[in-house]
């Protein structure tokens, strides 16, 4: 992936000294990393690094105990889901964030619904508008009228993303957007971040393999132990390195 | 992205749909709808045609009335996974407030004596008012506090029962205001034309509904039943609607009741004069209370978010929804109603008792198993709850009509709910859903 990335402005998102601990485990401990319009950057490590935590706190599903987060270089205040989303942060998660007995449309306008003058939910509308998003990045699914439940992997997938691109996401979070998915959905998924960032939104991937992170990602920052190890640019090193850094939290000779 | 995709060729439409699909109509509705009527079959074989006559008809809708009216808010605490065992109790302690109110709160502390016409409506509001307090106070402890809804409510089961009884000195409290006694049943009714005129309303509103719900799909381009299909539908709703007017109403009042009523205003009843009952104002109640619960679970946020919770408690959260809030207004609707029970079941009997209640929890909860909510939580529909209960009754009073003693009659009912469940789960594994 070329890096033409400009970093000389105002990162889109700055995570400044964030900490977490969980009953006296440093979850995440002092760790600092940024984000530029346009850019994918990967975070890596592995389970119980930190990584999923660290990005909770972005997406303000976990408050944190210090640190300050930045966006568009203004200080943020994130103390809920609700309050990342007015930041037009949307997180996509492999597994938790839809209801399995909601429909589409139900479940990409939730906590979102839009009303009628009356206020009520405008289902009819609703589903009009799924049937647009969907229809663009998913062009044969049909099933708009079932239970998330009884749809593939993939397309459960592609629920998740519409939402984050119908809210016009700036800063998008993808917690393992491939995990569960064939190979043809996984291609689909990877087109999708080029073209979202080509639209100059930021993304954080959190991923496991690494041959997807050399595809995808811009730079890596790589998490052990609740500690940044180091954050490179992922066409300057190999996946040894990589790999290196996640498993003995050895930081390579050519730094970024 | 999608220029692979795009040339995948758009799958035919199966243009053979059988006629439940072209209906569109839940055929696990269907399914419990004959359950009811077989019930209502062989109990009527059984009685010598003596179960579907006007009057026991009657009977049946108004001794369903109270459990039902809980059991459209249990299907919403079952739906976001909890459970309510305090119901019987809390509809015990909002009866003895209501009962203390009528006959010593407002006649005597307040001054306004017996059969003042302010009597009945403050007593309404401080009843519901203490349900919705106690249900929000017990929502708080589950929500905020974290404690297991099996437990609060388990806990509740013994503090409100004994509640009332501390508020009444274990004495049963009545008779009860007149204007009160109308939301039990045969002491209020419509009427026979104010029956029609409910009944025609009906019809309108269901129509209305129909084509308006039609409208606003063929707005949207969306795929529409058949004009025929949706005539027949519209057809059946005119007929029940109807027919369950006609039979209300053939259950005439009493002569000599009659002769009462017309001495009370000075009058002579005229010779071969009769009257119906109609549909009793507790029956309206219901299906007021229905219909609001319906439009909360279909097409109001809380209702969404309560489908949602229950589908994925963390999802829920994560798309900024305050669960631990949803549980306190879950719990307060629930504590609503079993105040709305209470009025209904306290009126039915004219008093105040201290046994009022029991037991209830298991029917309500009954009621909304037997139709279609899921313990696991995220399914349930507020209809299905209603015929649970009616199912429920039909049994319990059928049973009663053949002679089978309560002790049998409680046997038949476990046994039943237990089955439901069963076929309930072979059902949704054979539909996939």
């Amino acid at each position: 992936m070329a890096s033409e990335i400009d970093r000389t402005g105002t990162p889109l998102v700055e995570l400044s000294d964030l900490c977490k601990a969980f009953g006296g485990i440093n979850a995440v401990d002092h760790v600092s990393i940024d984000l530029y319009p346009g850019e994918v950057v990967g975070v890596l490590g592995h389970n119980g690094a930190g990584k999923s935590v660290l990005m909770k706190m972005l997406s303000g599903a976990l408050s944190r105990d210090s640190g300050e987060i930045w966006v568009n270089g203004e200080k943020a205040e994130i103390n809920s889901p609700r309050d990342a989303r007015r930041y037009q942060i949307e997180t996509i998660y492999q597994y938790l964030a839809l209801a399995d007995n909601l429909d589409a449309a139900q479940n990409l306008f939730l906590g979102r619904e839009i009303v009628t003058p009356l206020g009520f939910v405008d289902d009819a509308k609703m589903e009009a508008e799924t049937r647009k998003i969907m229809g663009r990045l998913t062009p044969n699914f049909r099933r708009y009228n079932t239970p998330v439940a009884g749809l593939s992997g993939g397309q459960r997938q592609s629920v998740a993303i519409s939402r984050a691109v119908y809210f016009n996401a700036k800063i998008l979070i993808m917690d393992e957007p491939t995990a569960a998915l064939g190979v043809e959905e996984t291609r689909m998924v990877a087109e999708l971040i080029d073209e979202l960032k080509k639209q100059g939104i930021g993304i954080f991937l959190i991923d496991h393999d690494i041959h997807q992170v050399k595809a995808l990602c811009d730079r890596a920052s790589v998490m052990k132990n609740g500690q940044l190890v180091g954050t490179v640019e992922v066409d300057k090193v190999t996946e040894d390195d990589l790999l290196g850094m996640i498993i003995l939290g050895k930081k390579p000779e050519v730094a970024a | 992205m999608s220029d692979s995709t795009r040339s995948v060729s758009e799958p035919t439409r199966t243009t053979k749909r059988n006629l439940l699909a072209t209906l569109e109509i839940d055929t696990r509705l269907l399914g419990m709808i004959g359950a009811f009527i077989a019930v209502c079959l062989v109990f009527n074989f059984l009685t010598d045609g003596r179960f579907l006559t006007p009057r026991n008809i009657f009977n049946l809708t108004i001794q369903t009335v109270s459990v039902a009216l809980m059991a459209t808010g249990m299907v919403f605490v079952i739906v976001t996974r909890n459970i309510d065992l305090s119901v019987g109790s809390l509809l015990a302690t909002c009866s003895a407030i209501m009962a203390m109110m009528q006959t010593v709160v407002v006649p005597n502390v307040m001054g306004f004596g017996l059969e003042h016409p302010l009597i009945a409506p403050l007593a309404v509001i401080v009843g519901l008012a203490a349900g919705a307090v106690i249900g929000a106070f017990q929502g708080w402890l589950i929500g905020y506090l974290t404690i297991p809804a099996f437990i609060v409510t388990l806990g509740g089961l013994f503090v409100w029962r004994n509640v009332a009884w501390h508020l009444t000195n274990g004495q049963t409290i009545g008779p009860l205001d007149n204007n009160f006694q109308l939301l039990g049943g045969i002491n209020g009714t419509l009427g026979e034309t104010g029956s029609w005129v409910f009944g025609v309303l009906a019809v309108a509103a269901t129509l209305y509904a129909l084509v308006a719900a039609r409208r606003s799909k063929v707005r949207h381009d969306f795929q529409v039943k058949p004009v025929w299909a949706e005539v027949v539908i519209g057809a059946i709703a005119t007929v029940a609607i109807l027919g369950f007017v006609a039979i209300l109403n053939a259950y005439d009042i009493p002569t000599r009741r009659l002769q009462r009523s017309f001495e009370d205003q000075g009058l002579v009843m005229p010779e071969g004069y009769t009257a119906g009952y109609g549909i009793p104002y507790s029956v309206l109640l219901l299906i007021l209370v229905a219909l609001v619960m319906m439009m909360v679970a279909r097409r109001t946020r809380l209702g969404r978010y309560i489908f949602a919770t229950g589908g994925n408690p963390e999802a829920a959260q994560l798309s900024g929804i305050n669960t631990r809030a949803l549980t306190i207004k879950v719990f307060m609707i629930m504590g609503i109603l079993c105040a709305l029970s209470a009025i209904v079941a306290s009126a039915r009997l004219t008093f105040h008792t201290n046994d009022i209640g029991t037991l209830d929890e298991l029917r309500v909860i009954a009621a909304a198993v037997i139709g279609g909510t899921a313990l696991a939580g995220g399914v349930g529909t507020i209809y299905g709850a209603i015929l649970g209960a009616l199912i429920m009754q039909s049994l319990q009073s059928g049973m009663a009509m053949v002679g089978v003693d309560a002790p049998y009659q409680n046997i038949v009912v476990g046994i039943v709910l237990v089955l439901a469940v069963y076929v309930d789960i072979v059902y949704r594994k054979r539909t996939g859903s």
